[in-house]
């Protein structure tokens, strides 16, 4: 039987084709249009606010103009150092022991359990939990305890970070295929040496995009600071003493009466926004650098 | 140089499924040896237990002797140092695909803590030339990535990756099964040279491939090794009916 190519049939299947295209498009533009949305109307309402100031003076009194965020920025940045020095290397630690060591055993599904349950308790709920275990006990030789403290702060998010590290790392270790473990076993070389050097490295794009992401959520949490940090409206770079952040500046500025406050809490969200941008877009370019032509 | 391989009783398990059934035979040093069979014969299996790669599967067991050389690698020394000395190639070619094609083939050395960067270049230059690869690589080594190659020369990196570690045997599992005619006359041609300094045994479906590469041939069919002779005598003229069936293709 000849192809035909100008039949009804032919013709049902390039419309389909096409209309199956249409929708995929259309379903492309849903879901990054709330993301321009927020973010056109962002720099609408908070550029205008946007100055040297902001980035060089801290916070003025009420009713004097001008003023900055300065000490919430570098707040944030301590915070998120922090937060990301700790979530890290546990969230990875604990995904490779998921992945490779622990595969299959009780303590590893009960990890992985934990680690959901985790990642599903509302922010509030661990900052409170930082609250109690770091903010309120007065232990005598331990100055770093029993106040708030950008260190609390920093504990509360790099904990809210663990879980996403630690399963997303978990994913894509898994997603290394069979063949390239057994050809590292098949040099001789050590089981450990082999998960550390070859499956890790093989999976770290994807670990590294974990990392992101987990970065990326606790930047921009309020709620876990709010029992912790504090907020700070001075200049304070201290892990002992109560810390400045963005999202709690904003939203001190946010729901306060002044006008002058509320364009300065616009304008604190469009940095927000853009310092993570440029975190995430730095450290994949950082770690793409070292990435062959050809590799997958 | 490559070294004899001896095999006593093997037996090997997945799980309950006796997939190999008390195996005898000799392997001699620096020859080609084939071993031929239908699918689910049990000779990928029965190579996995030379380097000992077939226990890595928490479900699988084996019982018997082998020995490579004077070392009984089942009592003697840790599965490790075995796999040093017992490089494999797999059937699809697996490169690590985020390691350059230098690293590729420095990766056996590097991972066990060799540092020497001089001996490392000459090394690779060496393993890569006796793989047929160099003159195709040399301007990319550190350039490009082991996935940026065509399967052929994959595979042909896989084999440079094996014999950077210097081993004695060299298993290759279907290694030219993946792959088309030309790359596989490479890989065949290069089995050809490299024996003369290892002991080389290779699986393969290709029955043209193995009168081709290997003096002595083996016919496994059901977990059994049905018969073991010169490459010739298999071909031309098999003691056993089963294997006569299965060369002249009446079954598998």
């Amino acid at each position: 039987m000849k192809l035909e190519t100008n039949t009804t049939r032919a013709r049902f299947r390039a419309i389909t084709d096409n209309a199956v295209t249409l929708l995929a498009v259309l379903a492309t533009v849903l879901v990054i249009a709330p993301l321009v949305a927020i973010f056109a109307y962002l720099i609408y309402r908070g550029y205008s606010s946007l100055s040297l100031d902001f980035f060089t003076r801290i916070p003025k009194p009420v009713g004097e103009k001008g003023g900055g965020m300065a000490n919430a920025i570098v707040g944030s940045g301590i915070l998120l150092a922090l937060a990301s020095v700790i979530g890290v290397p546990i969230g990875i630690g604990g995904g490779i022991f998921l992945a490779e060591f622990g595969r299959g055993t009780k303590l590893a599904n009960s990890i992985r359990f934990t680690a959901d349950v985790l990642n599903g308790v509302p922010s509030i709920v661990m900052g409170v939990a930082a609250y109690a275990l770091i903010v309120s006990p007065h232990v005598r030789y331990l100055p770093i305890l029993g106040h708030f403290s950008a260190f609390s702060g920093g504990v509360a998010l790099g904990i809210m970070m663990i879980p996403t590290v630690c399963r997303t790392t978990e994913e894509m270790l898994l997603m290394v295929p069979h063949a390239v473990r057994e050809a590292a076993l098949g040099l001789g070389v050590p089981n450990w040496r082999s998960v550390l050097s070859i499956t890790v490295r093989t999976a770290s794009p994807g670990i590294i995009t974990g990392c992101m992401l987990a970065f990326a959520r606790v930047a921009g949490e309020t709620a876990p600071l709010i029992f912790t940090a504090l907020g700070n409206s001075f200049w304070s770079t201290s892990l002992n003493e109560p810390i400045a952040a963005l999202p709690l500046q904003i939203y001190v500025y946010a729901i306060s009466p002044y006008d002058e406050w509320h364009k300065l809490a616009w304008a604190g969200a469009l940095v927000l926004i853009v310092l993570i941008v440029l975190a995430v877009s730095l450290v994949r370019y950082v770690t793409s650098r070292g990435v062959l032509k050809g590799a997958s | 140089m490559g070294v004899g391989i001896e095999v006593i009783n093997l037996n090997a398990w997945y799980g309950a499924n006796h997939t190999l059934q008390d195996i005898n035979l000799n392997i001699p040093a620096n020859h080609a040896t084939a071993l031929i069979g239908p699918s689910g014969c049990g000779k990928s299996t029965f190579v996995r237990c030379l380097n000992r790669m077939h226990e890595t599967n928490p479900i699988a067991r084996v019982t018997g002797t082998v020995r490579i050389g004077d070392l009984d690698i089942y009592e003697d020394a840790k599965p490790v140092e075995i796999r040093r000395r017992v490089g494999m190639v797999f059937q699809r070619p697996n490169p690590f695909p985020t390691m350059s094609i230098y690293d590729n083939v420095a990766s056996g050395l590097k991972l066990n803590g060799f540092r020497n960067r001089h001996a490392l270049d000459a090394i690779v230059e060496r393993s890569l030339k006796d793989s047929a690869l160099w003159d195709e690589v040399k301007d990319d080594l550190k350039k490009k990535s082991g996935a940026s190659l065509s399967g052929g020369q994959q595979q042909r990196l896989c084999i440079a990756r094996a014999l950077a570690v210097d081993p004695e045997v060299l298993l290759m599992d279907e290694p030219a099964s993946a792959l088309d005619p030309v790359s596989t006359s490479k890989i065949e041609d290069l089995i050809f040279q490299l024996k003369s300094q290892y002991t080389i045994v290779i699986v393969t479906h290709n029955m043209q491939q193995a009168a081709r590469v290997a003096e002595k041939t083996g016919f496994f069919l059901n977990g059994r090794m049905v018969e073991f002779d010169s490459t010739h005598k298999i071909f031309t003229n098999p003691s056993d009916k089963r294997t006569e069936d299965y060369i002249t293709g009446r079954f598998g």
